[in-house]
C-alpha cells in the first residue's frame, strides 16, 4: 500500500532534528531558539510515528506517544514563554547572549 | 598553709581586673594593687609562722597524663619558699606603696599596676613550685613580666631596646635551663624535686649526668641573675621605672637564678665540677661587676653594677658549699637593695636627673632620703652591724671554709671594691655642693618615704637572724631535717670578720678621702686607660656586637634568603597553580546557555562515535 520506506521517515526526522539543534545552538533571539527546540521534538515524533508503523513490533503506542510528547511541548512552550516575557520585561532584551545571569 | 596557693592568686586578680577595669579607675586603680598584694604579703607571713612550727607542706594533683608518665602540678612550702614567699611579696608590696607617689601621673598608670601584679604572681608561683616543669613556665612568666615593665616607657627609644635585651639575653641561659630540664627528665623521669634529689642521692644517675645537667641550669641561673657573660642586660633594664629597678633587682627577676640554684642545691652539691663552676663565675662576676661600678657615673647604673656584684656574691656562696650564706644574702639584699633603688628612685624623683656629677649636697634639702640612703649604702658596703655585714661575713666563711682561698681574697677586694663604690655615690650625691642648678628640691610624698623607712628598719635588723654573736637561728632554720643543705652554721676563723670590717671601713676612708674631703685628686683616675676600659664595662657590648650578633644577623641574612626565595617560591608557586587552574575552569562558566548546549551535544556525539567504534553495548 505504502511504498515510502522507513528510511525516509528517519532520514526527514534527522534533517529536522539537526536544524533544529543548529537553531537552538547558534540563534541569538530566544524566540527563534524555542522555535527549534519545537522542531527537535517533532523530529522525535515523526521517529515514534515511523516506528509505531514500521517498528519490529508495530503497535499504536508511538502515536499515543507521539500525542503525549504534542501535549507536554504545547505546555513546555507555555511556560517558556511566559517566562520569556517576565525576562523581558526585566530586562528588556530576548537576545540570548545578553542573558548569562549563572555566570555569577 | 594548706592554703599557701591563694598567694599568688591576689596579684594576679589585681593583673586581671587592672587589666580589664583599670581605665576607668585611673589613679584609684593603686589602691587594688596595694591591697591585693598587702593581703599576699600577709598571708605569707601567716605561712611563714606556721612554717616554724609545722613540717614542710607539699600538695600536688596530676596534671597530664603522657603514656605511663603523670606530671603533676602544685605547690610545695618549705622553709627556702615561706622564706622567699615572705621577702618576695613584702617587697613587691611596699614597691606597689613607693610607685602611687612615684608614678603620679603617668597617663598608663593603671597598666603599670597591672604589670607589677602580674610580675609578682609569676614570682611568687615560681616560689612555690614543686617541680621543674612549673618552674619552668613561672620562670618564662617572670621573664615575661620583666620584659613589659623594663619596657613599660615604649616610646623611648632605649627602654624599648632594653626590654628586647633583657628578653633576649635571659631567653639564652633559658635555652640551657630547658635543656637541663630535659636531660634531668630523661634520666630521672620526673620533673619532682623531690624525686630529682632521691635518684641523684641513690646514685641512679652518672656523675657526669649530673655536672652537665646542673651546670645547663646554671647557665639558665646565670642568665636571670644577670651573672658574666650574660650580665649586659641588667645594668641596660634601667630604662625601666625605677620602683621596677626595685623589684627587678631585689626580690624578684634576678632573685629567680639565686633561688633556682638554691632549691637545686642537693643536684648541684652532687657534682664538686658544678659547685666550682658555679662559685667561679659568682667570684669573677662579683668582683667584675664592682670594678664597673667604680666609674659609672648614672645612680642607677651604679646600683646596677652593684646588683650584679652582690648576685655573684650569692652564687660564690652557693658554690662553696654556703647554701645558708647564699640565702641569707639573698634575704639581706633584697631589703637594702630596694632601699636603695627606692631612695634612688625619690632622689630621681625630685631632682629629675640621673647624673651624679650634676648631683651633690642633696643631703641637707632631702632630709629623709638621705639618712635612709645612707643606711642601705651602710648595709651593702658590710659596715658591722647593719645586714649586710652578717650576711656578707657567712659568705666569706664560707668560700674559706670551702678551701678556695683565690675565690675567697677576690670576694674580699670585690667587698672593697662595693664599699669603695657605694660611698662614692653617696658623697657624689649627697655631700659638697650643688654642681648645677636645682632649686626645686622637693622631699618626696609620705608614700615614698614610709615604704623606705620599712625597708631600712628592715635593713638593719634582718642581720640578726643569723649571727655569730646571737646564735644562727635562720641557718639552722633553713637546714632543717634536710642534711643535703649542709650545716645551718660554718664556722671560720674569726679574723675574717676583722678583714670584713677594715676591708669595708678601708673602701669608705679612701671614698671619703676622694669624693668629699678631695684631698685626693680625681684627675689621675679620669686619664688612665684603666677608667676608659671600666667606664666603658670592658667593652663586653661591643665584643658581643662584633661577635655575637655578627653572625647571628649573618645567618638571620641566610634564613631572610632561603625564606624569600625557596619557602616563598614554592608557596607561591602552589597558590599559583591552584589559582591558574580555576582560572581555567571558570572560563567554562561563561553563563552562555547555547555555549552549554553544543559541549553537552559534542559530548554526545563523542560517546555516540566511541560506542559506535568499539561496538557499545550491543555487543
Amino acid at each position: 500500500m505504502s511504498s515510502v520506506p522507513l528510511s525516509a521517515y528517519l532520514a526527514l526526522g534527522l534533517i529536522l532534528f539537526c536544524i533544529g539543534l543548529y537553531g537552538a545552538l547558534t540563534k541569538k533571539n530566544i524566540i527563534i531558539v524555542l522555535i527549534s527546540i519545537e522542531l527537535m521534538l517533532n523530529a522525535a515524533n515523526i521517529n515514534l510515528v515511523a516506528f509505531s508503523k514500521f517498528g519490529v513490533m508495530p503497535s499504536i503506542t508511538g502515536q499515543i506517544f507521539a500525542l503525549f510528547v504534542m501535549a507536554v511541548a504545547a505546555a513546555e512552550v507555555a511556560v517558556g514563554v511566559a517566562i520569556l516575557i517576565a525576562l523581558y520585561r526585566n530586562r528588556n532584551t530576548v537576545n540570548i547572549d545578553e542573558v548569562n545571569t549563572l555566570k555569577h | 598553709m594548706e592554703n599557701a596557693w591563694i598567694i599568688p592568686l591576689f596579684p594576679l586578680l589585681s593583673f586581671l581586673f587592672l587589666i580589664f577595669f583599670g581605665k576607668r579607675l585611673k589613679e584609684a586603680s593603686a589602691y587594688i594593687g596595694i591591697l591585693l598584694s598587702l593581703a599576699s604579703f600577709v598571708y605569707s607571713l601567716l605561712v611563714l609562722f606556721e612554717r616554724f612550727s609545722s613540717p614542710t607542706h607539699k600538695a600536688e594533683s596530676v596534671w597530664l597524663t603522657i603514656g605511663d608518665v603523670q606530671l603533676t602540678a602544685g605547690f610545695e612550702v618549705n622553709q627556702l619558699n615561706a622564706l622567699m614567699l615572705v621577702i618576695v611579696s613584702l617587697v613587691s608590696f611596699l614597691v606597689h606603696t613607693y610607685s602611687k607617689g612615684y608614678m603620679h601621673g603617668d597617663e598608663r598608670f593603671h597598666v603599670y599596676y597591672a604589670y607589677l601584679g602580674l610580675f609578682t604572681f609569676a614570682m611568687l608561683g615560681l616560689v612555690l613550685s614543686p617541680n621543674l616543669l612549673q618552674t619552668y613556665i613561672f620562670w618564662e612568666l617572670v621573664g615575661l613580666g620583666s620584659f613589659l615593665l623594663i619596657g613599660f616607657y615604649f616610646y623611648k627609644e632605649e627602654a624599648k631596646k632594653a626590654a628586647k635585651k633583657a628578653f633576649i639575653m635571659t631567653r639564652i641561659g633559658d635555652v640551657g635551663l630547658l635543656i637541663g630540664m630535659i636531660l634531668l627528665f630523661w634520666q630521672v623521669g620526673s620533673f619532682e624535686y623531690d624525686e630529682i634529689f632521691a635518684a641523684v642521692e641513690a646514685g641512679a644517675v652518672s656523675s657526669t649526668m649530673i655536672t652537665l645537667t646542673a651546670i645547663l641550669i646554671f647557665i639558665g641561673a646565670v642568665g636571670k641573675s644577670g651573672q658574666f657573660p650574660l650580665h649586659t642586660w641588667l645594668p641596660d633594664a634601667m630604662e625601666g621605672p625605677t620602683p621596677v629597678s626595685a623589684l627587678i633587682h631585689a626580690a624578684t627577676m634576678v632573685a629567680a637564678g639565686v633561688y633556682l640554684v638554691a632549691s637545686l642545691f642537693p643536684l648541684f652539691s652532687a657534682s664538686e665540677t658544678a659547685l666550682l663552676t658555679v662559685a667561679i663565675i659568682g667570684a669573677f662576676t662579683a668582683i667584675f661587676a664592682a670594678s664597673i661600678g667604680l666609674v659609672q657615673k648614672d645612680i642607677k647604673r651604679v646600683l646596677a653594677y652593684s646588683t650584679v656584684s652582690q648576685l655573684g656574691y650569692m652564687m660564690l656562696a652557693l658554690g662553696s658549699a654556703g647554701y645558708v650564706a647564699g640565702v641569707f644574702h639573698l634575704m639581706t639584699h633584697a631589703f637594702f637593695k630596694a632601699l636603695l633603688f627606692l631612695a634612688a628612685g625619690s632622689v630621681i624623683h625630685a631632682v629629675h636627673t640621673q647624673d651624679i656629677e650634676k648631683m651633690g649636697g642633696l643631703w641637707k634639702k632631702l632630709r629623709v632620703t638621705g639618712p635612709l640612703f645612707l643606711i642601705g649604702t651602710l648595709a651593702i658596703s658590710g659596715v658591722p652591724l647593719f645586714s649586710g655585714f652578717f650576711s656578707k661575713d657567712e659568705i666569706l666563711i664560707a668560700a674559706w671554709a670551702n678551701g678556695n682561698t683565690v675565690l675567697f681574697w677576690l670576694a674580699v677586694v670585690a667587698a672593697f671594691f662595693t664599699a669603695f663604690y657605694m660611698f662614692r655615690l653617696f658623697f657624689m650625691v649627697f655631700s659638697g655642693e650643688s654642681r648645677s642648678d636645682m632649686k626645686h628640691v622637693k622631699e618626696s610624698p609620705s608614700v615614698m618615704t614610709v615604704p623606705m623607712m620599712v625597708l631600712a628598719i628592715l635593713a638593719v635588723v634582718a642581720g640578726y637572724v643569723n649571727t655569730p654573736w646571737f646564735g644562727t637561728f635562720l641557718g639552722d632554720w633553713l637546714t632543717e631535717g634536710n642534711p643535703a643543705l649542709g650545716h645551718g652554721h660554718i664556722e671560720g676563723p674569726s679574723w675574717i670578720m676583722i678583714v670584713a670590717t677594715v676591708v669595708s671601713l678601708l673602701g669608705i676612708f679612701l671614698a671619703w678621702l676622694i669624693y668629699s674631703k678631695r684631698s685626693l685628686s680625681r684627675d689621675w683616675l679620669g686619664a688612665s686607660t684603666l677608667y676608659t676600659i671600666l667606664y666603658n664595662k670592658y667593652y663586653i657590648d661591643e665584643l658581643y656586637e662584633l661577635t655575637v650578633l655578627k653572625v647571628t644577623k649573618g645567618l638571620s641574612l641566610i634564613l631572610r634568603f632561603i625564606e624569600t626565595f625557596i619557602v616563598e617560591g614554592i608557596v607561591k608557586g602552589v597558590s599559583g597553580a591552584v589559582s591558574g587552574l580555576g582560572h581555567l575552569g571558570s572560563r567554562f562558566q561563561s553563563g552562555q546557555i547555547q555555549r552549554y548546549g553544543a559541549v553537552a551535544f559534542v559530548g554526545l556525539a563523542i560517546l555516540i562515535v566511541v560506542f559506535a567504534v568499539t561496538g557499545g553495548y550491543l555487543k
